[in-house]
């Protein structure tokens, strides 16, 4: 016993030497202003037969003295390729028109419909400017904006953090609030109109026009969110961290996807009509995170846990793993691990039946059905002279639909209505 | 019976409230006791430029979003 108290002060007495010993240069860190700080990576995701996005990202940032500190970020991505449109397989081949009203494409016998015309490019700015307030009080600030073809997106968001007991533990609390517009190609389609498919029964094009025309509405596409956020970051021990969030976020205005169709099948399971969806108009979720960090000899270990619900009656687990295992020459190998389950929303139909009633909100979106998804991924880096670092992760990602108990009519049932999305993530990052 | 019964309950809070605030006063460190936690692998946000880009591509194909941070607007029409 009268060792190992010895033992214990011997070492809290080195540590203190050496905080003592610290102190004067941490002291002139914090008074002078850093050089910047550039992170960069390129990102790209690809889909098997689907979606396929690259991404750039360069984030700066800068200390300019006493932890007054600016982050800038810009990320640019380009998106090809198709994506599920939420209508159904048939046995036979179908015809659907683009979503712009120019020309059709055709998806063969037993495919799962996919519309190849997304092509699109985003760009993305955000700022943040964070520093102390008062004692122990630390503010953020900052704003974003993204461009795409056919969106625009503009947010603003403030928080405050306030430290105690030793700095060991920091409340936060924030709001976010986004405006969002979208303008989609050839017009937004009325909510649960049919699909204007042309089959030679138009006498000629302007007649098309006018039939595809009238299933459009110019009214406004906004919506705006609110979202707050409160957290409670604790440390508990030399080697570890420990977070917990609770978010509140509302979402008002647009929030159909204005490329989503809902096929409507006869007691046989053949597609009588093809819809487009159409989603209520205001959503509220609610989040709960955690996420603790420890710092083992052997490297870090960073775990978080998700639970979120909303009043679409979508509720979702999500885990989050990775390990940073040290390895000599100041590189690190790291695993990850994610695992995503999600409930179906309310007015989720992966089909509507002909004859009943028909609902005012319907989607057949997978992404907002029954699913579980994982990520599996490594990632390699090294870390070189000056802080400067590089890295690069590979990752596989897939994502299983499920059949959330709807009865599947005639000749769907020998068809595969919920295929799984198989995806590659791979990334190199630099940083100087 | 019904006396006994709460004074077991308040016995019991009594008792796990003693243990939580024991708990609570030995979490956290002192200030030279740091050395870890100060690493930049350490914050929260680490490698923030993965997360910004894995919440990307979950936000686009997931019906979830947000939680580590504000989950803001985006289309996600893909």
């Amino acid at each position: 016993m009268q060792l190992n108290n010895t033992k214990n002060i011997s070492i809290s007495l080195a540590a203190a030497a050496c905080a003592l010993l610290n102190t004067p240069v941490q002291a002139e860190e914090e008074s002078q202003a850093d050089d910047w700080k550039f992170d960069t990576a390129i990102l790209y995701y690809g889909e098997t037969d689907r979606v396929q996005l690259a991404e750039g990202v360069l984030n700066a940032k800068k200390d300019f003295g006493e932890q007054h500190i600016f982050n800038g970020k810009i990320a640019a991505d380009t998106l090809t390729g198709a994506s599920a449109s939420g209508a159904v397989a048939q046995p036979s081949a179908q015809t659907f028109t683009r979503p712009s009203g120019n020309g059709q494409y055709a998806i063969s016998p037993g495919e799962t419909p996919l519309d190849d015309t997304f092509k699109d490019t985003r760009v993305q700015l955000s700022a943040q400017w964070t520093q102390p307030l008062w004692e122990n009080v630390t503010g953020s600030t900052g704003g974003n904006l993204s461009k795409e073809y056919d969106y625009f997106s503009l947010g603003v968001n403030g928080s405050l953090a306030w430290d105690f007991n030793q700095k060991n533990t920091t409340v936060s609390g924030g709001l976010a609030y986004q405006f969002d517009s979208i303008d989609p190609v050839g017009e937004a389609p009325v909510g649960l109109s049919s699909m204007v498919i042309n089959s030679g029964q138009f006498s000629d094009d302007s007649a098309f026009e006018q039939a595809f025309n009238a299933t459009r509405t110019t009214d406004g596409k906004d919506k705006s969110t609110v979202d707050l956020l409160l957290g409670v970051t604790q440390v508990i021990s030399r080697r570890m961290l420990m977070q917990f969030n609770y978010s509140y976020s509302v979402a008002d205005g647009y929030l159909t996807d204005p490329y989503k169709l809902l096929s409507v099948v006869n007691s046989e399971g053949m597609t009588q009509d093809i819809l487009h969806e159409n989603r209520p108009d205001k959503r509220t979720k609610q989040s709960f995170y955690w996420q603790t960090k420890y710092a083992s000899d052997y490297g870090i270990a960073d775990v978080s846990y998700r639970y979120a619900t909303d009043d679409w009656d979508i509720h979702s687990h999500t885990l989050d793993s990775r390990f940073r295992v040290k390895l000599s020459g100041n590189s690190y190998l790291q695993p990850h691990f994610r695992y995503y389950q999600q409930s179906a929303a309310n007015f989720y139909q992966p089909f509507l039946i002909e004859g009943s009633l028909l609902p005012s909100v319907a989607s057949a979106d997978y992404r907002l059905g029954e699913m579980t998804a994982f990520t599996v991924g490594l990632k390699y880096g090294q870390i070189l002279d000056d802080g400067r670092e590089w890295a690069v992760r590979v990752e596989y990602y897939q994502q299983s639909p499920k059949n959330s108990g709807f009865n599947e009519p005639g000749a769907l049932q020998d068809l595969d209505l919920y295929p799984s999305v198989d995806a590659v993530i791979a990334q190199v990052s630099y940083s100087f | 019976m019904r006396n006994r019964s709460t004074n077991c309950l308040f016995v019991a809070i009594i008792i796990m409230g003693t243990l939580t605030l024991n708990g609570c006063a030995n979490i956290g460190v002192k200030p030279w006791q740091r050395d870890l936690l100060a690493k930049d692998e350490m914050a929260l946000d680490a490698q923030g430029i993965d997360l910004g880009l894995d919440d990307h591509i979950y936000f686009s194909k997931e019906a979830t979003s947000g939680g580590r941070s504000f989950a803001g607007g985006g289309c996600g029409c893909n």
